[in-house]
């Protein structure tokens, strides 16, 4: 998996503004997928590291030509430059530059103060850090357990040691050691807006969308296909992964605030709910239900024995299913793929095989899930592209045959996979298919005046989360494809703050800032108000159930969770990257003390110049471009302090050994902006 | 004092030199002298010196006296040999260490008042002597560890943290160097890295004794703006007699510059320093000459920095007592003993 993936999927013009180095804008513009001409996400990164190559190289040539020319005497910058082009001083009052510093919290779709809540843990304040983490993502139990972690790959760590902290487990383990928090939860008015909101669908978004609709004051109601309310999180995530009693726990929590939840009943259409006058607004929270099929010689023979995943774990979660063949093949190399492959094998059968393909390493499957179903005993089959269903007599399903492949790729980096002439045939009972799933909204009437586009999708703005049909908004799979829980809770919040703001008559673009705050935690001469020792420990394991009791049953959770001690020890792994290094020009005297002790190198004192050359011209040179340089006013020398954000662990011996307090360790807390924390929530009461 | 160690963790990009080395190998103890101190500016640059120069750590002797320079051993090259001896001895030690295993390269740290007061007599000796070693003395014109008393070498005038005037005139110590024949003599400022780690690189590889006066600000008590030993009265009066650089053996100069305007000083190990003339008149293999410029521009208020003097040719004290190349202290009782037939006929020859 590319680590660089999540990045690409943000949507928010701040990010690149800030990610996208400024001379390099034109050339990649705001949408990588748009920019490069493609839809395909391994393709737009492949072209974008293209283009930072040749980046790089523009810099690696620019370093040695200044090796060898003769140094210039004049020490206030290059004289072959104009002063406009030089980097101009960091704004570091713009909100996101030091929110970009906070990898993990940049990482989150829903923007998660991950590293307030790890202190807070280990600080043992386990209710807090739930509360944290509850107003920011809703299902942290659920979350700690299932999320697809795009904060992990981000974390700093993997920079600078090598694995990330174990962010996700940190937050199972809030979650599991809570206290009651009922006190704590936000009041919810028992006088009424007026306004009532429609939410399709029970599943993450759509819960998200009503946690922050009614302490306003909203009344929702939730409309759900299947008896309980929890969507793919209940339907498609197996209890050994979670167990049922973590998602009633939260799902409810929600309901329980007043949404008026009606189960078992499908919305057909979408004309009568626009209609239907009572509704201010509608939010279409259905995920994408529909599984792939493999139309290949075979299936309508042996469909008797074909399920599609995601609807075969639906019948085992709601207990329509609970048998299945002794040899069983899985095809599919996704997440879906490796719960099916591991609930079949708790379901009885014996020999399960999961077939992929593309090669091992390019699964999409998430490396851990993948971990744990080798783990169970599971084989991959990579490069194993199947080709025909075979059938036996009575046309019952006998085999699989698959054909091998090989990757092949071309210069500009594409992949194809190229038959290697080996076929190979796999005998089974039963067939899961898990490849992929689509959106489905043919109930959703093509002549109400809402506008579709590519692949049959509905339009959707990317940041008001609003379809053309200015009361109909959308969130989760349901916007643009399959992703994952977090991302729906942070559509959720998104599309939560335009449907307040559309019942207000407020422009939707006008949008609530988030909260931020930078605080000193200076306490002393040498002491912080944090921990600044940096743990060398290696990440710390999570304890399985063991394989015997875990694999009989579906309801064994798999995963232990951390006991207190791995928690505190795994939380003192935690690199603080919330603690910024603050630099105040006018104190400093360019004494070096900073540069000396800086374990890393990030700090440089160095002429201006353009970004490529301030860039190669640092002690050593900045080449992670994702990673942003804090550049100050010109010093007294005529000289600039540059600090390269991209390995600094925050230990903060550069404000221990500044003689003037010109570096200042400061926390800075930034809470993404929510309906729930808006300054101006109290504003519909006046226009109603 | 910082209470955590310096994380271990480096830049993964950081350089290594031929023996794999990285610069943070090369490191000591966190620095527990007062935050911004230049001699910690002067640690990171020896150890910047000894990554470059790809300097294993066990061939080196830190000497040191007493003093705030003389902690600041215990801040580079931990894995090193270290003697911190009696206040302003340390040339004596240096001496005899030298005598014993000229093998090692012996880098004295001393101090204003470790060199030009209490050791001023030993100092002196050992730049007679010429002992084959890299002596720094880090000037910060101050007594910084018994609170700010004026030391030797702080300026006439220049008045103390507290206001009072120096009545006395200063000991100028790369001038002194001059004079008494270090073959090596330039003074630099803590906080000009580029100057300072050349110099540092020369003096390593030079045979002799290599002076470094480095003016080194003391940020508690004397860097106040009457101070001449501040970090701001350095940069604004600091004329450097031109660009140095260590050119290492192996490593041709690239950069084209007009004749006349660069001294090349070939080093005996093959290695060269180069020198960008800043003043197309200077000539740093000239005593007289140097010894003038560091008076002149100390008469116009300057310091003159740079590699003030260097003489290639002066013989070490090794070379003079015409004792042989291998380590005294590694010859043993058969080489040391002629044995008792010599003896016998020592003793006959006296019959």
């Amino acid at each position: 998996m590319s680590k660089n993936k999540y990045l690409y999927k943000r949507h928010n013009t701040w990010w690149v503004k800030l990610s996208v180095p400024k001379t390099l804008r034109d050339k990649l513009g705001y949408d990588l997928r748009q920019t490069t001409g493609t839809s395909n996400l391994d393709e737009a990164i492949l072209k974008r590291d293209h283009i930072v190559q040749e980046f790089r190289d523009v810099i690696n040539t620019e370093k040695n030509l200044l090796k060898n020319s003769k140094p210039s005497k004049d020490i206030s910058g290059r004289s072959d430059v104009p002063v406009s082009e030089y980097m101009p001083k960091t704004d570091i009052s713009d909100p996101q530059y030091f929110h970009k510093v906070v990898d993990c919290q940049w990482a989150c779709p829903a923007h998660t103060n991950v590293p307030e809540y790890i202190r807070l843990i280990a600080q043992k304040k386990y209710t807090d850090a739930y509360m944290l983490n509850w107003k920011s993502n809703v299902f942290p139990g659920i979350l700690g357990r299932t999320c697809d972690r795009p904060c992990e790959p981000a974390c700093r760590r993997t920079r600078t040691h090598e694995e990330p902290v174990a962010i996700c487990r940190l937050k199972r383990v809030a979650a599991d050691n809570k206290e009651d928090f009922d006190t704590l939860l936000p009041e919810i008015p028992t006088e009424k807006n007026g306004k009532n909101i429609a939410l399709i669908g029970g599943g993450p978004a759509s819960l998200t969308v009503a946690r922050d609709l009614l302490p306003l004051g909203y009344e929702v109601t939730v409309f759900e296909k299947d008896p309980k309310p929890g969507g793919l999180m209940r339907t498609n995530i197996p209890s050994f992964r979670l167990p049922e009693e973590v998602l009633d726990e939260e799902v409810y929590r929600v309901i329980k605030m007043g949404a008026k939840f009606v189960n078992n009943t499908e919305i057909k259409s979408m004309k009568s709910l626009v209609d239907d006058e009572k509704f201010d607004a509608v939010f279409v929270g259905t995920g994408a239900p529909k599984g792939k099929n493999l139309n290949i010689p075979g299936r309508d023979e042996a469909s008797e024995n074909i399920h599609i995943g995601i609807d075969w774990l639906t019948s085992i979660a709601f207990e329509h299913i609970s048998s299945i063949g002794k040899k069983v093949v899985v095809i599919g190399g996704g997440n879906t793929a490796m719960d099916c492959c591991r609930t079949a094998i708790r379901l009885g059968a014996e020999d399960v095989k999961v077939t992929v393909r593309s090669p091992f390493e390019e699964m999409k499957a998430s490396d851990w899930e993948k971990e744990e179903a080798i783990d169970e005993g599971i084989p991959i089959l990579e490069n194993t592209s199947p080709k025909e269903f075979i059938v036996d007599d009575n046309g019952k399903l006998k085999g699989v045959k698959f054909e091998k492949v090989a990757p092949q790729y071309s210069d500009d980096g594409k992949r194809k996979l190229v038959p290697t002439g080996e076929e190979i045939v796999i005998e089974c009972d039963d067939v899961l298919l898990a490849i992929g799933q689509d959106n489905a909204f043919d109930w959703i009437e093509r002549d109400i005046g809402m506008e579709f586009g590519e692949w049959d999708m509905p339009i959707v703005d990317k940041t008001t989360m609003q379809s053309t049909l200015p009361k109909v908004f959308f969130g989760g799979d349901a916007a643009w494809g399959p992703e994952n829980i977090i991302w729906a809770v942070a559509h959720g919040h998104q599309a939560a703050i335009s449907i307040d703001n559309h019942c207000r008559g407020v422009d939707l673009l006008d949008r609530p800032d988030p909260l931020t705050n930078l605080v000193s935690q200076k306490m002393g001469v040498h002491e912080w108000a944090y921990d600044n020792d940096i743990s060398q420990e290696d990440r710390n394991i999570v304890p399985h159930a063991d394989h015997s009791e875990a694999l009989k049953s579906l309801k064994v959770e798999v995963e232990l969770g951390y006991d207190e001690q791995l928690a505190l020890d795994e939380a003192q792994r935690c690199l603080n990257c919330d603690m910024q290094t603050v630099f105040k020009e006018d104190l400093c005297i360019e004494c070096d003390a900073c540069v000396d002790i800086c374990p890393t190198d990030c700090i440089n004192f160095t002429d201006n110049g353009t970004e490529e050359f301030v860039r190669g011209s640092l002690r050593i040179p900045a080449v992670n471009l994702d990673q942003s340089l804090y550049v100050s006013d010109k010093l007294k020398t005529g000289r600039v302090m540059v600090k390269d954000e991209d390995v600094c662990v925050h230990c903060g011996l550069c404000a221990e050994r500044c003689p003037t307090g010109a570096w200042d360790i400061q926390k800075f807390s930034y809470t993404e902006a929510q309906t729930l924390n808006s300054k101006d929530k109290k504003k519909y009461k006046e226009v109603a | 004092m910082t209470y955590i160690q310096k994380p271990i963790n480096h830049h993964p990009n950081l350089k290594k030199n031929k023996l794999g080395l990285t610069r943070r190998d090369y490191e000591g103890a966190v620095s527990s002298l007062c935050a911004g101190c230049g001699h910690d500016s002067i640690s990171a640059a020896i150890i910047d010196a000894c990554f470059e120069l790809n300097i294993e750590a066990y061939k080196v002797a830190k000497l040191s006296g007493i003093g705030c320079s003389s902690k600041a051993p215990a801040y580079f090259l931990n894995d090193s040999h270290g003697f911190n001896s009696v206040h302003g001895r340390m040339p004596s030690i240096a001496t005899g260490a030298s005598c014993a295993n000229d093998d090692l390269l012996y880098i004295g740290v001393s101090g204003d008042g470790d060199s030009a007061s209490i050791g001023m007599g030993q100092f002196v000796h050992a730049i007679r002597r010429q002992v084959d070693m890299t002596y720094i003395v880090e000037n910060n014109g101050t007594y910084g560890l018994t609170k700010g008393q004026f030391s030797a070498t702080n300026d006439k005038d220049s008045p103390n943290k507290y206001g009072e005037e120096n009545p006395f005139p200063p000991v100028d110590l790369a001038a002194l160097g001059i004079q008494l024949g270090a073959s090596y003599v330039a003074r630099s400022f803590s906080g000009d890295r580029d100057q300072l780690v050349p110099l540092i690189m020369g003096a390593f590889q030079h045979k002799g004794f290599a002076l470094l006066d480095i003016i080194s600000p003391c940020v508690t008590f004397n860097n106040h703006d009457a101070s001449t030993k501040s970090y701001d009265h350095i940069r604004e009066h600091n004329d450097a007699l031109g660009k140095v650089d260590f050119v290492p053996l192996g490593r041709e100069i690239t950069a084209n510059y007009e004749e006349g305007e660069t001294v090349e000083v070939n080093l005996h190990d093959g290695s060269k320093m180069s020198l960008e003339k800043l003043d197309s008149s200077y000539d740093p293999t000239d005593a007289n000459l140097a010894l003038n410029t560091v008076r002149e521009k100390n008469d116009e208020g300057k310091v003159a920095t740079g590699l003030l003097y260097i003489d290639t040719k002066a013989p070490d004290l090794y070379e003079t007592l015409n004792a042989i190349d291998k380590p005294l202290n590694t010859l043993n009782e058969k080489e040391l003993c002629p044995g008792s037939d010599k003896l016998k006929t020592i003793n006959q020859g006296l019959n």
